[in-house]
């Protein structure tokens, strides 16, 4: 095979080439300082989050000590593990372009089986018969928006109906089985190790995943490209029906996982009520965090710092005593605070629809 | 009845020929750090037309962007006709008699090109619009400026090609009856019937005493068309000539600041093996293909825009599909599913809309040439950063991309330097059959010589090219062998050393000539 451009003595033509590349690059200035580098390596995305959680910790722990006893941070983790691993794969979808809001319907379902299953069988086939179930329903997902050239968010808004139709169905609209008897479900709901409770080291280990899969594999890098240009991923090679079905399948597996630890956390397999409205929670912090609905744009740190962020906030107006609903209008409010001040920063124009 | 619109005489009486219309004076702009334009200055006179020539980052579109209010100058003067002026939004402009032409015009794709062109101004009877009376009105302007043979009122903007969308923002500028009106490379996306019809709109404009700027990078446009050049380097003003008493090389010159003596210069490969040949390869777009490409060959594919020429190297590089005939690789028949078998098989294709296809805006130079081999830089599924950092590094020093570091966001890159960009991806690649699609579009002249000199590199390691261009000096100066089409067809194959321009013409017309359906779709 011919490798272009190897030549060790130039061509003749190539005259006019060497004047110009002779030129001087374009100014790059003074080589940046420490604070820029750091600034480039962590992002100003999370650098902002960053500081929104110190502000958050300062003012409610300088109001209610207990914020800070290891109970209560264990209260926070635990409480965010479950909305995490729904909002980690959410990014992963989100950065393709695409939108999944079908992901608590199927943790609902996926619990609810996964109670059935363990009644039926034991812990073991609970598991991995809910794991597979949910992959079953990213399998539909994406088979709907690519094959029936559906858009993602109408395709997982039927889903999401109807998913939660089959979870009722299925459980006649009741809790089932009980799990709070088996020690391995306990294990997940209330066990820890080295300290740290079983629950968050699950999302730890799906975001450390996610994290590396996107940033450091072949994998992830075709992900940022198909949200970011699909026709160009697609001349490029990247076969992007095969990427947009295998995110799917891969996010019905977390909401699975999801679903398993609900059924962990309440002690039976609930079909609704553990699950309604995570996929809005899942959807905000990854906004929160810096991910485009347009695709190609979005970390797995971003999503985590938005979703602490989001779990602090609640935690502490909690503490404080702030009713809920309350504490609604104020998670509305940080989110279309944050957007606007990073779309305020892209310096785009204030016209129309945003990009 | 809706009132049609005024012809551009009958409007204001035009001012005497000669009258300096829009000025500008010691326009400065800075973006940042970046001076994008400093003391610069123009006049357009009524009744002239003026040429803004300079390479691509010279400053014309920031220029443009200024004179119509989309942005704001950091200091200078505006005049029009007479009076100092002060625009902070282009409809303000557009009210004050002066429009610029975009080079790619929005259109709304849902609705007619007629609700098109009077967007903003529909006329109306009570609440109720008359669908009747406005196809009746834009037929009657479509005549009036002579594109009713290439563009009809009821098509929906969806179907419009680049250059029939063109001339519908040139009508929706002649709706206002400007003073003053500026063209953007106006014949970057036409065919060279359109530009024909194009010249003798911008005669006529000119003989009503507007005044018109006219920004493209063909120098043959603008010694046919214009009275005067003004040219921009580096965001300075380099000066302004008569068209009559300058020439293609003092021109030149003056935009990049040096000679460039052998804008094309190809030296003769002895041509190898077939590496592509297709035997009367048939889909919806083109019909009964016979072509064929040898190693070290560059092979020009001329035509017409609509011609069929984007589909056709679609269609190699896989993304459309054959129903009937062959495409052969190295004597193999290929059957291509998707552009990553294409790719397997050592095509690479640089695709005619480089931003839109090819470029992933948001993301690296570095991801970017790495793009179409990241898995023969992984091990397994983990991508190599230093192998992808010393790749993204070869290629920036042997393109002669101009960026500050292989991090920097291919968004903030030059027209030409993206383009430098695509092609690195492909050369990454290796590849033995490289399909460029317009590989000059919109590039500037600094950068088209750098694009010739690689693609004559390539062919002297032997790789073979195939490239569309609807500049004709550009494929008679690289092709060795010419086919030209029209209608989806190959009307004609031509040997580089006896081919004329208008040997090239007559076979793209041909096929407009024999089929009458075809003078409407032509565009």
């Amino acid at each position: 095979m011919s490798r272009p451009l190897e030549r060790s003595t130039p061509v003749p033509t190539t005259q006019s080439t060497a004047t110009l590349r002779s030129q001087p690059p374009i100014e790059t200035g003074a080589r940046p300082g420490i604070f820029r580098r750091v600034l480039e390596v962590v992002g100003v995305q999370n650098i902002s989050l960053l500081m929104a959680i110190a502000l958050v910790v300062a003012v409610i722990g300088s109001q209610n000590a207990l914020f800070f006893t290891v109970g209560n941070l264990r209260v926070i983790g635990t409480a965010i593990a479950i909305s995490g691993l729904l909002a980690v794969v959410q990014t992963i979808v989100i950065i393709m372009g695409a939108l999944d809001i079908s992901v608590g319907s199927i943790a609902g379902l996926t619990s609810v089986s996964s109670a059935m299953i363990f009644t039926a069988t034991g812990p073991f086939l609970g598991v991995v018969g809910a794991v597979g179930i949910g992959m079953l329903c990213g399998l539909l997902n994406g088979c709907i928006i690519v094959f029936g050239r559906v858009n993602p968010v109408i395709a997982t808004l039927a889903t999401l109906a109807a998913y939660k139709g089959v979870a009722q169905l299925i459980s006649d609209g009741r809790a089932q089985g009980y799990t709070g008897a088996d020690g391995f479900f306990v294990f997940l709901a209330r066990g820890s190790i080295l300290g740290v409770p079983t629950l968050i080291l699950v999302l730890v280990i799906i975001a450390l995943l996610a994290h590396v899969v996107l940033r450091y594999t072949s994998i992830g890098r075709n992900i940022y490209a198909v949200g970011g240009n699909d026709i160009a991923s697609r001349l490029a090679g990247i076969n992007i029906n095969r990427y947009l079905i295998g995110v799917y399948v891969a996010t019905g597996a977390v909401a699975a996982i999801a679903g398993v630890l609900i059924t962990a956390r309440t002690g039976s397999g609930q079909p609704v009520s553990g699950s309604e409205g995570l996929e809005l929670e899942a959807i905000t912090a990854a906004a929160l965090g810096g991910a485009a609905l347009k695709g190609g744009k979005g970390t797995i740190a971003g999503t985590i710092l938005a979703v602490i962020l989001l779990g602090i906030l609640t935690n502490g107006m909690t503490l404080l005593g702030v009713n809920s609903f309350w504490q609604n209008v104020a998670k509305g409010a940080l989110l279309v605070l944050a957007v606007v001040i990073q779309q305020l920063r892209s310096g785009e124009r204030r016209i129309g629809l945003p990009g | 009845m809706v009132k049609t619109i005024a012809p551009a005489a009958s409007g204001i009486d035009p001012a005497p020929p000669g009258t300096v219309m829009l000025s500008a004076a010691g326009i400065e702009k800075s973006f940042g750090p970046v001076r994008a334009l400093q003391g610069v200055q123009l006049e357009l006179r009524a009744g002239e037309v003026t040429a803004l020539m300079g390479e691509n980052g010279a400053g014309k579109s920031t220029l443009l962007k200024i004179l119509t209010g989309d942005l704001q100058p950091d200091a200078g003067t505006l005049t029009l006709a007479g009076d100092e002026v002060r625009f902070t939004d282009p409809r303000q402009s557009r009210l004050a008699g002066l429009r610029v032409i975009a080079q790619e015009p929005e259109v709304l794709l849902h609705v007619s090109v007629a609700e098109n062109i009077y967007v903003g101004a529909l006329g109306r009877q009570g609440l109720m619009f008359n669908r009747a009376a406005l196809f009746a009105r834009a037929d009657e302007d479509l005549r009036r400026y002579g594109f009713e043979k290439v563009i009809r009122p009821e098509t929906l903007g969806s179907a419009l090609s680049p250059a029939q969308r063109q001339i519908v923002e040139i009508m929706r500028a002649l709706v206002d009856s400007p003073s003053v009106i500026c063209f953007d490379e106006p014949t970057s996306s036409l065919g060279d019937e359109e530009v024909v019809i194009l010249f003798k709109l911008i005669r006529q404009l000119r003989a009503e005493g507007v005044a018109i700027g006219y920004v493209s990078h063909r120098m043959q446009e603008i010694f046919e068309l214009s009275d005067n050049i003004t040219v921009l380097r580096d965001g300075k003003f380099v000066g302004t000539k008569t068209t009559a008493d300058t020439n293609h090389d003092d021109l030149v010159r003056m935009m990049v600041g040096r000679d460039l003596s052998q804008f094309f210069h190809r030296d003769p490969v002895v041509p190898g093996e077939t590496v592509l040949e297709l035997r009367g390869v048939t889909n919806s777009h083109v019909t009964d293909i016979h072509l064929e490409v040898k190693a070290g060959e560059v092979v020009g594919v001329s035509g017409l825009v609509g011609a069929g020429r984007s589909e056709l190297m679609k269609t190699i590089v896989g993304d459309l599909r054959v129903d009937s005939g062959e495409l052969l690789m190295g004597g193999t028949t290929m059957s291509f599913k998707a552009p990553a078998d294409a790719i397997a098989a050592g095509i690479g294709f640089a695709p005619e809309e480089r931003k839109a296809e090819a470029l992933l805006l948001k993301r690296s130079v570095r991801d970017n040439v790495a793009l179409a081999r990241l898995r023969s830089l992984s091990r397994w599924i983990f991508v190599r950063a230093a192998d992808e950092r010393a790749l993204a590094a070869e290629y920036i020093a042997r393109l002669g991309i101009r960026t500050p570091s292989s991090e920097q966001l291919v968004g903030n890159l030059s027209g030409g330097n993206q383009q430098k960009v695509v092609l690195a991806r492909w050369l990454a690649t290796h590849p033995r059959l490289l399909v460029l699609d317009e590989p000059t579009r919109g590039v500037d002249v600094g950068a088209k010589s750098e694009i010739y000199a690689i693609i004559d590199e390539l062919a002297q390691a032997g790789v073979a090219v195939l490239v569309v261009s609807s500049e004709l000096p550009e494929v008679i100066g690289l092709s060795d062998r010419i086919y030209v089409m029209a209608g989806g067809r190959i009307t004609g194959e031509l040997a580089r050393d006896y081919v004329t321009e208008e040997q090239i013409l007559a076979l793209a017309m041909d096929e407009a000539a024999a089929d009458p359906d075809l003078s409407t779709s032509l565009s």
